[in-house]
């Protein structure tokens, strides 16, 4: 067999973490090859190893049944290796020739001849059927664009073999299936592709082969077509996992949260609520489905005290804390799992100690005169990360050097444990692999089993399907329909979520 | 790869280092000795007790004014305007202790918390600017330094003298001077502001490791988003930073008018005590023990230089070049940073 990649027994140390130990994947001319592992599991480092921007301590790499040494990404390039970032590398104020020429650009009397470049970025876009602009300012265009001029800068500099880092993370579901049809015409002109990625779907879907890591360790490769989605999931995280979320019927009693006719402007004076009605009861999960930009965040940031209410109020327990300061907000009783955990959530260069506190470093015990007490402060932590499973080398480690999912169970580890009335999960799952999912819906649903009230939101309709006891339909800055989950479907929600057919169900409900 | 700890202590170390061999090498094309220049520099920083002493009486103002630019850093704030705290904290110590009159236990501290107090003052501005209507800190102080400066020099012919340069000296019970550290070292002009100086450091780790203040402060500089969703006050503590922050450069101007100078004189430029106290702070790694140890080479290189013309022959204008350098490439440390991360970088392969 041909393989164009060799990575063989591949070793990567880091003071004291191995990232990876005896990892070994092989790669077919032409086919598309998954990478599936959990978060920390050690995939990112693998490619970066391959990418040349980490040496391996051990084992070898061979391109095209030659060993490589690969010290830097331009042998890597040369290589024809090109890597498509998740977090793109692109210069927003340059367009997309710009971009895709930057660093080696071609020149004719000294000058940077930009409309042969042009004219070869476009060649190469349409026979890739990209159908990127390639004049087109990398500001101006959408997210999905710039993932393809990430491509194209890859195909310019002569790469056979694309390695994509959670290409689908960022994308809308129409981008997803137009990257998937992308990926077809790669292989068809002859490219071979490693994708790396936690979503079981896309890989039953698109990819011939899988490697799966776990925990840095090399676990094997198996062929899609004799596996599946359940297999591939026990085999990423190491025990079985269960799709179904298993819950009992709620048992709604007194009502937690009420919102009155609540009318919020944003900064141009432009409404974003407008008048919407809520409330969610204790022992309930209530899910709000909506397309994004429909009032979501607003409804979030006004219930939380870091936006105000134009008019409308907001009871918490029959107390109104209708534009209350947020530390106000969270002493009577509400716990918020931001939808930004980076930007919201942490403190990235805090440790993962001071970030369990962020909420409650004032008080007793962690607090005495205004002073703080670390050794309670470290203490209450191990304490949280032992009882929430979270995976970091110790309290102080920055909260920066952890893993996403980490980074989520040390959030809900800290929002929970407070034991608020009232819990708002903002897309609580949002980029996490299957086991921390699983672990967060269950940790939810303990909540409400507790007879908590949990406000879910969360542009996933599988999870709004799967966790809610009922589901509020948020349109256009008010809540449009009130059903429950077992009523409705993926296709229903979707056409209420899109503004119609609700005045119907709003009478059934 | 190596803890973010150690990195701290080698950068300025070999900043320090660099900056050193680079003003060798321009001895050196002037057809100078280096080492004895730099032994006439050691000497003239510590080579007697008088020497010594002196170095100290600089290293105090730079402690003071390295902590409050250091205090800001942790907050995320650039207070530019220490230069501008450091001459109304000067001006206030003096006129206290010219007009006041009281025994010494009151005198003093009154004179100590006024400079602070105007100090303060002058940092509260901008942070209140920064805070109410997001006007950046760098500006507004930039231009508070020449309001200070410009002010001061005026209070000083109109409202402290009659047309007069400088003002009175001091009553000897607003004093810091210390006929004990003068004997001591032989006559330098040494004051107990050294140990204010230190007290200061520890308050300074105190605030920023020790307390909810800190914990807040540390937070706003790092993650506005997250500290405010923590119900912290952002605007709250920018205010406050810029005012404890004003208030160690305040005292740092105490330093000069009630230990060093005794008086105040009208002045056409800056001190430099507030600039030289960015790249002591900078140098420091924005930490208390740091700050002092980066002062008191500071302090050595401005006195130990003095020496140089007379023991080395070599040029005042060269010994500004070389001290310029030093700072230079002690300033840099986030070249010199990068420097070493590619170095160890080859070293990996």
């Amino acid at each position: 067999m041909d393989y164009v990649i060799e990575m063989l027994h591949i070793r990567k140390e880091f003071p004291g973490v191995v990232a990876n130990d005896d990892i070994t994947i092989q790669l077919r001319k032409g086919e598309i090859h998954a990478l599936l592992g959990e978060n920390g599991a050690g995939k990112s480092t693998l490619m970066n190893v391959l990418f040349g921007l980490y040496q391996p301590e051990q084992g070898e790499i061979r391109v095209k049944g030659k060993e490589v040494n690969i010290t830097n990404p331009n042998v890597a390039n040369d290589l024809g290796i090109g890597m498509v970032h998740q977090h793109f590398m692109l210069v927003e104020t340059f367009t997309v020739t710009q971009n895709i020429i930057l660093g080696n650009e071609p020149t004719k009397h000294g000058r940077v001849n930009i409309k042969e470049a042009e004219e070869e970025v476009q060649k190469l876009s349409d026979k890739y059927g990209l159908r990127v602009d390639a004049t087109a300012k990398i500001s101006d265009i959408s997210v999905g664009m710039q993932q393809r001029a990430e491509i194209l800068k890859t195909l310019y500099r002569g790469a056979e073999v694309l390695i994509f880092d959670e290409p689908t993370a960022v994308l809308t579901p129409q981008e997803i299936t137009e990257l998937m049809e992308i990926f077809k015409t790669l292989i068809a002109e002859g490219k071979s592709i490693i994708l790396i990625t936690h979503k079981l779907k896309e890989i039953m879907q698109i990819c011939d082969r899988c490697t799966v890591i776990r925990k840095g360790k090399g676990i094997g490769t198996v062929n899609v077509a004799d596996t599946n989605v359940k297999e591939l999931a026990s085999l990423m995280v190491g025990r079985d996992i269960s799709f179904q979320v298993d819950k009992q019927p709620a048992k709604p009693k007194q009502t937690v949260l009420e919102i009155n006719d609540l009318v919020v402007k944003d900064s141009r004076k432009i409404d974003r609520l407008k008048g919407l009605d809520l409330s969610v009861r204790a022992g309930e999960i209530v899910g709000i489905a909506g397309v994004d930009g429909n009032g979501q965040s607003e409804l979030i940031e006004t219930i939380t005290g870091l936006r105000k209410a134009n008019t409308g109020k907001i009871l918490l327990n029959n107390k109104d804390i209708t534009n209350l300061s947020p530390r106000k907000v969270t002493e009577s009783g509400i716990g918020h799992i931001p939808q930004d955990r980076h930007k919201y959530g942490l403190v990235l260069d805090y440790s993962i100690g001071e970030n369990i506190v962020l909420q409650t470093y004032y008080k007793r015990p962690f607090s005495k005169y205004k002073i703080l007490n670390y050794k309670q402060i470290f203490s209450k932590a191990e304490q949280l990360i032992a009882e929430y499973d979270v995976r970091t080398p110790s309290v102080y480690t920055k909260a920066r050097a952890l893993s996403g999912g980490n980074q989520q169970k040390a959030i809900i580890a800290r929002e929970i444990d407070r034991s608020p009335d009232l819990l708002i999960a903002a897309q609580p799952t949002r980029g996490l692999d299957v086991g921390a999912i699983e672990f967060i819906h269950r940790k939810l649903i303990e909540e409400r089993d507790k007879g908590k009230a949990i406000l879910l939101i969360s542009f996933e309709l599988d999870e709004i399907l799967d966790v809610s006891d009922r589901i509020a339909v948020i349109y256009d800055g008010k809540i449009v329909a009130d059903i429950k989950p077992e009523e409705t479907n993926e296709q229903h929600l979707g056409l209420l979520m899109a503004g119609s057919g609700h005045e119907k169900v709003g009478e059934s409900s | 790869m190596m803890t973010n700890k150690w990195f701290n202590i080698l950068v300025p170390i070999f900043s320090v280092f660099t900056g050193l061999l680079s003003g060798a090498i321009i001895m050196l094309l002037f057809g100078y000795n280096p080492i004895q220049g730099y032994i006439a520099l050691f000497q003239g920083a510590f080579g007697d007790p008088y020497f010594f002493g002196e170095t100290i009486r600089q290293t105090t103002p730079y402690i003071l004014t390295g902590l409050a630019i250091a205090f800001a850093f942790r907050a995320g704030l650039f207070n530019i305007g220490a230069e501008g705290q450091v001459i109304v904290g000067w001006l206030a110590a003096v006129w206290i202790g010219t007009t006041v009159d009281a025994p010494m236990y009151i005198h003093l501290p009154l004179a100590l918390l006024v400079a602070a107090l105007a100090g303060a003052l002058w940092g509260f501005i901008p942070g209140l600017l920064k805070a109410s209507l997001g006007v950046h800190e760098v500006i507004v102080t930039i231009m508070l330094n020449y309001v200070a400066l410009y002010s001061t020099n005026a209070i000083i012919r109109n409202v402290l003298t009659e047309s007069a340069d400088k003002t009175d000296m001091i009553a000897p019970t607003a004093s810091l001077a210390s006929a004990w550290l003068e004997n001591l070292t032989y006559f330098s002009r040494m004051h107990y502001g050294i140990f204010l100086a230190v007290i200061a450091a520890v308050v300074m780790w105190f605030i920023i490791d020790r307390t909810n203040l800190g914990f807040e402060l540390k937070a706003v500089g790092y993650n506005r988003y997250a500290s405010k969703y923590a119900g912290m006050s952002v605007k709250r503590n920018i205010i406050l930073t810029m005012i404890i922050s004003g208030a160690f450069a305040g005292l740092a101007g105490s330093m000069e008018g009630l230990g060093t100078y005794g008086n105040m004189t009208v002045s056409s430029g800056f001190s430099n005590l507030g600039f030289d106290g960015i790249a002591v702070a900078l140098l420091g790694a924005n930490n208390a023990i740091g700050v002092i140890l980066a002062a008191l080479l500071f302090g050595a290189l401005k006195v130990g230089a003095l020496n140089m013309p007379t023991q080395a022959g070599v040029p005042n204008e060269l010994v500004d070049i070389i001290i310029a350098l030093i700072i230079f490439f002690v300033a840099s440390s986030y070249l010199i940073r990068w420097i070493i991360l590619r170095f160890k970088g080859r070293g990996n392969k």
